[in-house]
């Protein structure tokens, strides 16, 4: 498998003439491109608004741009570009939102994207792809570049801790792990200890279904069904507000079916994270596989004994 | 289009200014800042932009973006003219079967993208011409910018990367009629000296009488050729233009008339006297 994003977007700017690579000085994933793709690497500098518009006016002459940002100034500072410029008239323009979540880790709040899901899903037309990790975002890039809608793709570099399903579907959730007692449905960089706190419920004797939703939108519904009718708790874990992330989006399509079953989110509730180094964030606030495992124990045992 | 006569120039005009009028009623329309621009449409349509209606997916064609996007009557008034679609369709402004709403939008052909929302389109144009030079293609994108759009930072975040990229195809033009929505630009937000900002961001920038085709044609004909800077052509222009009863004036910005007043306002845009105007004043959408 190639071994970076560069290589991979590199892969497919090579393969296809109309893609182009923009970036708001943004180049910590991308630092090699501006040689190899010549003037179809345009950095527009710190400007987030001039570059979504710029982005849409290149894909009205037919160019595929992605475009990157930090998420948290991608994805606010931008936002009304998205909407109006890529959102109504559904442009492919794919949004890479740099340091989401957790791996903005000691910036402090104003670096914080955890509403950027909820943002980006609210729009119209636009898609939105949050990997696991690096090869999770590998394995799903092309695919994602390729279809002709606009995406947000909320970009991590965490190395992976599985093998990821090789085939990519948008929509299309990976199952890792099967389970009656204990489902856990997931995305981004909260993965690999979602993972390993699955594990360890099972060593526990704990059945648990592990589901990576890879995209919230088109999300897998089905697969979130039949977790709900399957299991007797439902867990959602993201590096996100409570607002507007996977929480709700699991909270609207139970309504929808008029499900209504033991939930536990594990999410920031109104709240920004304490800046510090990803280890501390994930020490800090209860996000380590230990944690996790614990807090899902927990609330699993509380509710057998009710 | 460039055989155009004089006359024939300001008869088109006063044609889509008279479509803006009616277009003023039943809903109504901005349309003191329409008539501050139909000179301008008409010169840049006519004498200008290399397009046609049946150049519209043409990759070589001019593109025209129309920024100030309330100024939707003067453009579809404009494209109606000149046969990018039947007159008769005019009829149908904010009827919802059609899309001729108060902003522009890409079901109305001729329409490059929509607009509305300020400081949005210099930003698409930029991107639009950044790839006509990375084609090498010799088409320009002209954007019609309004004054008052002028305080967004948008437009000045643009102006960095269009000079830092060269963009010398990139024409916009400001409507500069001296008004933003409820105040002059000059005591709200003052914008002069205009052109000095123009040209401190690294633009060729010159100004022109936004109502005088010769003054027009002169000026746009004598556009750099080859410019490694982004062009700004200022248009002097008078919000209201044509119709006296309105002209510059606050209050008049988007108007909503009367069947009744809608007919002494074609009067008065073809020479007759000011209409007296008694419906509601400064109805702000």
């Amino acid at each position: 498998m190639t071994a970076s994003y560069e290589a991979r977007l590199l892969e497919l700017a090579l393969a296809d003439e109309r893609l182009m690579v923009l970036t708001a000085e943004n180049r910590a994933a991308i630092r090699g491109l501006p040689e190899r793709l010549g003037s179809r690497f345009l950095d527009t500098g710190i400007t987030e608004q001039a570059m979504i518009g710029i982005g849409a006016g290149l894909a009205l002459r037919g160019r595929i741009p992605v475009a990157h940002a930090l998420a948290a100034f991608l994805t606010m500072r931008a936002f009304e570009f998205i909407r109006t410029d890529v959102g109504i008239p559904g442009l492919p323009v794919k949004l890479v939102g740099a340091v989401p979540g957790i791996l903005s880790e000691a910036n402090g709040p104003t670096h914080q994207a955890l509403e950027d899901v909820a943002l980006m899903r609210g729009v119209p037309n636009l898609q939105v792809f949050c990997p696991a990790d690096l090869d999770d975002l590998l394995i799903g890039l092309p695919a994602v570049i390729g279809d002709e809608r606009p995406w947000y793709i909320r970009y991590t570099d965490r190395p992976a801790v599985v093998e990821h399903n090789p085939t990519f579907r948008p929509g299309e959730a990976e199952l890792l792990m099967e389970g009656d007692d204990v489902a856990i449905l997931v995305y981004g960089p909260l993965f690999q200890e979602a993972w390993q706190a699955a594990r360890r419920l099972g060593e526990t004797g704990v059945s648990v279904q592990l589901l990576n939703l890879r995209t919230l939108k088109p999300v897998d519904e089905t697969a979130i069904l039949d977790a709900a009718r399957r299991t007797r708790l439902l867990v959602t874990i993201e590096d996100h507000f409570l607002t507007g992330g996977l929480h709700s989006i699991v909270a609207e399509l139970l309504l929808r079916h008029r499900l209504v079953i033991p939930t536990l989110p594990i999410a920031f509730d109104q709240r920004w994270f304490t800046p510090a180094l990803l280890p501390d964030v994930l020490r800090i606030e209860g996000l380590t596989a230990a944690s996790l495992a614990g807090r899902v124990m927990v609330h699993y045992q509380t509710l057998r004994a009710a | 289009m460039g055989e155009m006569t004089l006359g024939e120039l300001e008869g088109l005009a006063r044609g889509v200014r008279a479509h803006c009028v009616r277009m003023a009623t039943g809903g109504g329309c901005f349309l003191g800042a329409s008539l501050s621009c139909a000179d301008l449409l008409v010169f840049l349509y006519t004498s200008f932009l290399r397009i046609s209606p049946e150049r519209l997916a043409d990759p070589e064609r001019d593109y025209f973006l129309l920024s100030k996007g309330h100024d939707a009557p003067a453009l579809y008034g404009t494209l109606a003219e000149l046969g990018y679609f039947p007159i008769a369709r005019l009829a149908a402004h904010l009827r919802p079967e059609d899309a001729l709403y108060w902003h522009p939008n890409r079901r109305v052909p001729g329409v490059e993208f929509h607009s509305g929302s300020l400081g949005h389109l210099l930003s698409v144009g930029a991107g639009i011409a950044y790839d006509i030079k990375l084609r090498g293609g010799q088409n320009r994108v002209v954007v019609l910018l309004g004054d008052g759009e002028l305080n967004e930072g948008s437009i000045w975040e643009t102006l960095l990367v269009a000079r830092a990229k060269e963009l010398g195809n990139l024409i916009i033009v400001v409507d500069r009629n001296q008004f933003q929505a409820n105040a002059r630009t000059e005591s709200l937000i003052p914008l002069e000296p205009l052109a000095a900002k123009f040209e401190a961001f690294g633009c060729w920038c010159a100004e022109v009488d936004g109502h005088d085709f010769l003054a027009l044609g002169r000026r746009f004909t004598l556009l750099p050729a080859r410019s490694r800077q982004p062009l700004v052509v200022i248009a002097n222009t008078i919000r209201g233009k044509g119709l006296p009863s309105i002209e510059a004036r606050a209050d008049r910005w988007f108007c909503n008339f009367t069947p009744d007043e809608v007919e002494r306002l074609l009067q008065e845009l073809e020479g007759g006297l000011a209409a007296p105007l008694t419906s509601p004043e400064l109805v702000v959408r």
